[in-house]
């Protein structure tokens, strides 16, 4: 033979997407609920942003170049969980909670675990948690135009009864980036477009909220819909849940991990401590991913009754 | 260092129960939330660990292979008593933060894994220094993880408040915050004993450590 192959190690078919592309979509859909955070909220608003971001980004930069790692900061990952992050604080934040937040998302959550895509949990979420834990009072501190108020689920918890359409424009106090349901479908509806990312996880996420909160919280429809349009849920489900590296990979595995997310979350608004539950709700689904992608493992070409669940049943194959 | 401030130097460092041997992480973890607690933990399994490795190391001969557990068990039990008793009657603020883990310190890996592998084998007065250096080693652990649990989510340090203008982080004071600071401290202790290891290596191979340095720049 004199012709010589090319031989290589699958996979075979790439697209031409890189995450640097993705995470860059990943910003652009988030630029809708931002304007409308900054607009809302103000110049402090904007200034949490990027002092969240800038948090982020420097601290990937001086961890790689002390653990003399390549520095990724190009890849967009880094402003991404900084952005997300930021969205989640409320605007009247003291500047450095934003800072120890960012360092915490990248160096403790992210980069001590190898970097992107080995990280267990999702870090915007997990600093937003290590904050709202460390410093309850500051991040729990909503004020709309001069005026502190309690957001609509702490509201909502008390018996009071929401206007519907001033949730879903974002007429409401919270945190920067969750309070505009139609600034967030704008920009959900961009990443589905750009294929970034698919509608299993959101959709099983939210609807399986609403039927929690449909029969466990008296079967009203107003109430249900004022439940899934306030708090940080859309944002959660779109933004945060779809996280590639926090989220199965298997198509059956996200609908189970959407709706596992759906039940921590309508257990803990419902009879929680908080009002609000979709952070802990979507960390806490981070953990079981490796677990729901074993059991959902789909069974290889021509090896049919080698399915993840059917080697979890006994290994026999499915009958 | 002759064997017996070697077996000193041994717990206090080279095999730390908590940083190298991971063993009792459960008191640890529990009861660290400020330096007294630490220490006062630390102090009073350094007491039973002591006390139990040196009646164990005595009867080693007398007590039958087979029934060494529940043995050594009687023995740690008995000990534990007797400092569960006398803090309650002399420290008893200690004894309340301390709570159920005073009596739990009867299930305390360190002090079973002290007994079976140490004093089981060893004379009485090596026993001693054993159990000496494995309970400093562990009150320093439990000091340092309280001291910096306290100074982080509480901003004080023995109770004393440093700066008015430090805003706490409660989550160290929580659980999570344990596991924190039990990882940094560990991460703290194999980077300083890393270096070490790097030298011996060089010594013995110049080029290959030529080639690591490299590597890491």
């Amino acid at each position: 033979m004199e012709n010589l192959f090319k031989v290589s190690s699958s996979p075979h078919v790439r697209s031409n997407d890189s995450t640097q592309e993705i995470m860059m979509d990943v910003a652009i859909a988030m630029l809708p609920a931002t304007v409308f955070g900054v607009y809302q909220f103000g110049v402090r608003a904007l200034l949490v942003l990027i002092v969240t971001v800038a948090a982020c980004v420097l601290s990937e930069y001086v961890y790689e170049k002390a653990m003399k790692k390549p520095i990724t900061i190009c890849d967009f990952s880094a402003v991404v969980t900084g952005m997300i992050l930021g969205l989640n604080m409320p605007a009247s934040i003291p500047l450095w909670m934003p800072i120890l937040g960012g360092i915490f998302a990248i160096i403790i959550v992210k980069q001590l675990y190898g970097g992107l895509g080995q990280n267990f949990m999702n870090p915007a979420l997990a600093a937003r948690c290590f904050l709202l834990i460390s410093f309850a009072g500051p991040m729990s501190a909503f004020t709309l135009d001069g005026w502190s108020g309690a957001t609509p689920l702490a509201a909502m918890r008390n018996g009071a009864t929401m206007d519907l359409a001033a949730l879903f424009v974002g007429k409401i106090p919270g945190t920067i980036g969750e309070v505009s349901v139609i600034a967030l479908l704008i920009g959900a509806a961009y990443m589905v477009y750009k294929k970034v990312i698919t509608l299993r996880i959101p959709v099983t996420y939210i609807v399986t909220v609403a039927v929690f909160v449909f029969l466990f919280g008296g079967m009203d429809p107003y109430y249900t819909a004022c439940q899934v349009c306030s708090g940080g849920l859309i944002f959660g489900a779109f933004f945060m849940a779809t996280d590639y590296v926090t989220s199965p990979i298997t198509p059956a595995g996200q609908i189970v991990f959407g709706i596992l997310m759906g039940l921590i979350t309508g257990v803990f608004r419902l009879w929680g401590a908080s009002a609000e539950g979709v952070s802990y709700a979507i960390i806490l689904s981070n953990l079981f991913v490796p677990l729901i992608e074993r059991v959902t493992l789909p069974a290889a070409f021509g090896r049919e009754g080698e399915s993840g669940i059917s080697k979890l049943l006994g290994g026999k194959g499915a009958k | 260092m002759n064997k017996y401030s070697e077996r000193i130097y041994n717990g206090l460092w080279k095999e730390n129960p908590i940083f190298v041997q991971m063993i009792g992480l459960c008191p640890t973890l529990a009861v660290t939330t400020s330096a007294i607690n630490g220490i006062g933990m630390g102090l009073s399994s350094t007491v039973v660990l002591v006390a139990a490795n040196i009646i164990i190391a005595a009867l080693r001969h007398i007590i039958p292979d087979r029934v060494r557990l529940p043995a050594e068990i009687v023995v740690v039990a008995s000990m534990v008593t007797i400092v569960d008793m006398l803090m309650e009657g002399f420290l008893p603020s200690l004894y309340d933060a301390l709570g159920v883990y005073v009596p739990l310190i009867v299930v305390n890996c360190i002090i079973l894994g002290r007994a079976e592998a140490f004093a089981m084998k060893n004379g009485v007065v090596e026993s001693a220094c054993d159990g000496i250096g494995m309970g400093l080693g562990f009150t320093f652990a439990l000091f340092l993880l309280g001291g910096f649990r306290e100074l982080l989510g509480a901003g004080s340090i023995f109770g004393i408040t440093l700066s008015e203008a430090y805003t706490p982080a409660t989550i160290f004071i929580l659980a999570p915050g344990a596991f924190f600071v039990l990882a940094m401290l560990t991460a703290l202790q194999n980077y300083l004993k890393a270096p070490k290891v790097k030298k011996t290596v060089e010594a013995a191979e110049p080029a290959a450590a030529v080639e690591a340095e490299g590597e890491g720049k």
